[in-house]
């Protein structure tokens, strides 16, 4: 089995897919000849040709829209955003037409569309870059929301969203994106959306998560196990639909949970986990639900960043609060 | 290499010469002559009936919706009267395959290209079959958002094109969408991709309010298109064989594999912007109105075929009648429809519902069962 980096294994999906299904199509800023910024598309130009792989002008909402002319004329369009903090120009084609286009042509039409984008803080960007702003999809009706923490699930991952018949976000953090390899079997393989995936198993406490914070809370469940506490590591993998299932059976089990997230607490991601918790497990917990978040400023200039992300030390701290409670 | 020293920097003059390109294509005059021998499309006498019985059915269909919408058995309505050359002549140019993304003041051409009339009705009334459009009907619902539906007419071209098919997408927006980022962005994407993509601006001189004069200090709308290298023209949009034409010219450049192209139809709404409470008046005066009614495009259109002898009174009352009877089995079919759910809403968020709507689809099949 090979060792890929995240990044390896996302090009991995998309020529998977290219070969798969010729209705597959590749497009957006700088991922025809230079293989995207990140090298998600790297050879695929190369290898599929210039109709199936290609560049678009500089415009996030003609981005969006092309998917959408794109896929009313039967194709399974995968465009990227260069940087996910430039959704906003391209809001109106996600949330106003991609989202809604089953709905409101009733079932007439759908938008079996992948948008795939890199976000996610710690690698020093510029601003409009790291910001995670995934709150604005899953405040979105329409479409799933998807967040890989490694290269397996990645790859896994990418390959059902792009499948699937319903718009699906995908979203790459940056500094996953070769901060680390991990097994990837060769051949195809897929992870269902809206799955969750047990990171490590545990007893006392149950830490859900997603994106670069799964890794964070890894190293927190170490910590903790040697001060003889044995935790839970739920990954999220998909953040729209939530997997209740996995979630609950897993704080059954323990009796307590703390959910941590990258963006900003406002930006409730962790909230809505809270409050399905809380509405459906009330009387199996020992403790209030916490959360682990960034502070509720825009996010910092990039000599903050270290201090500002959510790290090990404060998911450590939050997790003895409710061990002790 | 050297400059040309007798070159002068003078970009007011450049733009000067440009405008002045932009001359209002013709055919049909105000009084029902051709102006524009060359240029006449020369239709059969059967179509030329047809294209005015099309126009005569649309101005019926628009006062009747004028005043079912009174009567408050209508819902939202963007009234069409003093547009039905810029839309239905355009229309007129299509082929079946082509797909038509209207805006939301365009319901006459997706009806005219095959969404049945009820469906439009039950659009106005905010029911979601509405939108179900029919297979082999290739039109998209009213688009709301304004120049939306202009990158995604560049999307469908595109694919189309990658298809190899032998059609076009076609897409209309008012004066004020080409203000719209969207809308530069549209011509923009399908010029540099040679998609066969026909966007049409219908400059009816207000959005809602706002005049023309207050979108853009550009001279006309249609040389916007020189910006994004694609051929464009401004048609008086009064005239139906003025669209007929350039709107088939374009079409032919795009099937052809010469790329998109941009037209603006001059021509007026004599309505207000829509039905919900927008009062004309505020913002233009009757001498305005009653000078762009002596150019309607039904009047000039009627003394044009009839002086062929292909058209009369009676041939009118006849469409008239028709029309009539049209609408009200329209409405009929529309009054039919079963009455909406949240249940059949929940249904078509997701191909497979997500737990959520599993439950919610669970609480209000429980609730709408009593």
């Amino acid at each position: 089995m090979a060792q890929l980096t995240m990044i390896q294994a996302i090009t991995e999906a998309l020529r998977t897919e290219l070969k798969n299904d010729e209705n597959v199509l590749v497009f957006g800023e700088d991922v025809g000849v230079n293989g995207g910024v990140f090298r998600a598309t790297e050879g695929l130009q190369k290898e599929f040709g210039e109709d199936r792989v290609f560049d678009t002008p500089l415009a996030e909402s003609g981005i969006g829209g092309l998917a959408v002319g794109l896929a009313l004329e039967g194709f399974r369009p995968v465009p990227e955003i260069q940087f996910f903090g430039f959704v906003f120009e391209v809001m109106d084609s996600i949330s106003g037409q991609l989202a809604r286009m089953r709905f409101r042509t009733g079932g007439a039409f759908n938008a079996p569309v992948t948008i795939r984008s890199p976000f996610g803080g710690g690698v020093h960007t510029p601003e409009m870059h790291a910001d995670s702003l995934e709150l604005l999809m899953t405040s979105t009706p329409g479409v799933k929301v998807v967040i890989p923490s490694t290269p397996y699930d990645a790859k896994g991952l990418l390959i059902s969203a792009i499948r699937d018949n319903d718009p699906v976000i995908f979203l790459e953090h940056m500094k996953l994106y070769r901060s680390f390899r991990g097994e990837v079997p060769e051949e195809e393989y897929t992870i269902p959306l809206g799955k969750a995936d047990v990171k490590r198993e545990g007893t006392d406490l149950t830490i859900i998560s997603y994106g670069a914070m799964v890794h964070e809370s890894l190293k927190a469940a170490e910590e903790l196990e040697k001060e003889g506490h044995s935790v839970e590591v739920i990954d999220l993998r998909t953040i729209q639909p939530l997997d209740i299932e996995t979630i609950i059976a897993s704080v059954e089990k323990t009796n307590r949970a703390i959910v941590v997230q990258e963006a900003q607490k406002q930006a409730g991601i962790a909230a809505n986990v809270v409050a399905e918790i809380t509405e459906r497990a009330i009387l199996s917990l020992e403790a209030p639900v916490l959360r682990v978040a960034a502070p509720d400023t825009v996010y910092p200039f990039s000599q903050a960043e270290t201090v500002w992300l959510p790290g090990v030390r404060d998911i450590v701290e939050t997790a003895k609060k409710v061990l002790t409670f | 290499m050297a400059a040309n020293k007798s070159q002068q920097l003078d970009p007011k003059k450049t733009l000067q010469e440009i405008e002045e390109k932009f001359e209002m294509f013709q055919i049909l005059n105000e009084e029902g002559k051709i102006v524009n021998e060359e240029a006449n499309p020369n239709l059969s006498d059967e179509e030329l009936v047809e294209l005015m019985s099309r126009m005569v059915f649309t101005r019926i269909l628009d006062q009747r919706s004028i005043s079912l919408n009174r009567q408050g058995r209508l819902g939202f309505y963007a009234p069409t009267a003093g547009q039905e050359a810029s839309q239905l002549a355009s229309q007129f140019a299509l082929e079946k395959e082509d797909f038509i993304l209207p805006g939301y003041r365009d319901v006459p051409q997706i009806v005219w290209h095959g969404l049945p009339l009820y469906q439009a009705f039950l659009f106005s009334r905010g029911h979601f079959m509405g939108n179900q459009i029919p297979e082999g009907v290739n039109v998209f619902p009213p688009q709301i958002i304004i120049g939306a539906q202009f990158i995604q007419a560049a999307g469908v071209a595109l694919g189309m094109q990658k298809r190899g098919k032998k059609a076009i997408a076609i897409t209309y927006t008012g004066d004020g969408g080409s203000s719209q980022g969207d809308f530069y962005e549209g011509i923009n994407f399908a010029g540099a991709y040679r998609s066969p993509a026909v966007f049409i601006v219908q400059n009816n001189q207000y959005a809602i309010s706002t005049p023309r004069e207050l979108q853009t200090s550009a001279k006309t709308i249609a040389q916007k298109g020189i910006a994004a290298g694609i051929p464009s023209v401004q048609v008086d949009g009064m005239d139906p064989l003025a669209v007929y034409v350039a709107t088939k010219d374009a079409r032919d450049r795009a099937i052809n594999g010469e790329g998109p192209s941009l037209i603006e139809t001059v021509c007026y709404r004599y309505g207000p912007h829509t039905m919900a409470g927008d009062d004309p008046t505020r913002y233009r005066t009757s001498d305005t109105d009653s000078a762009w009614e002596k150019k309607d495009p039904l009047v000039r259109f009627r003394t044009y075929l009839e002086a062929k002898g292909i058209w009369n009174e009676e041939k009118e009352a006849e469409v008239i009648e028709k029309a009539k009877e049209e609408i009200k089995e329209a409405i009929k079919k529309a009054d039919a429809a079963p009455k909406q759910k949240v249940t059949d809403l929940i249904n078509i968020m997701y191909e497979e519902n997500p737990y959520n709507l599993d439950e919610q689809l669970a609480y209000y099949t429980e609730k709408e069962s009593k």
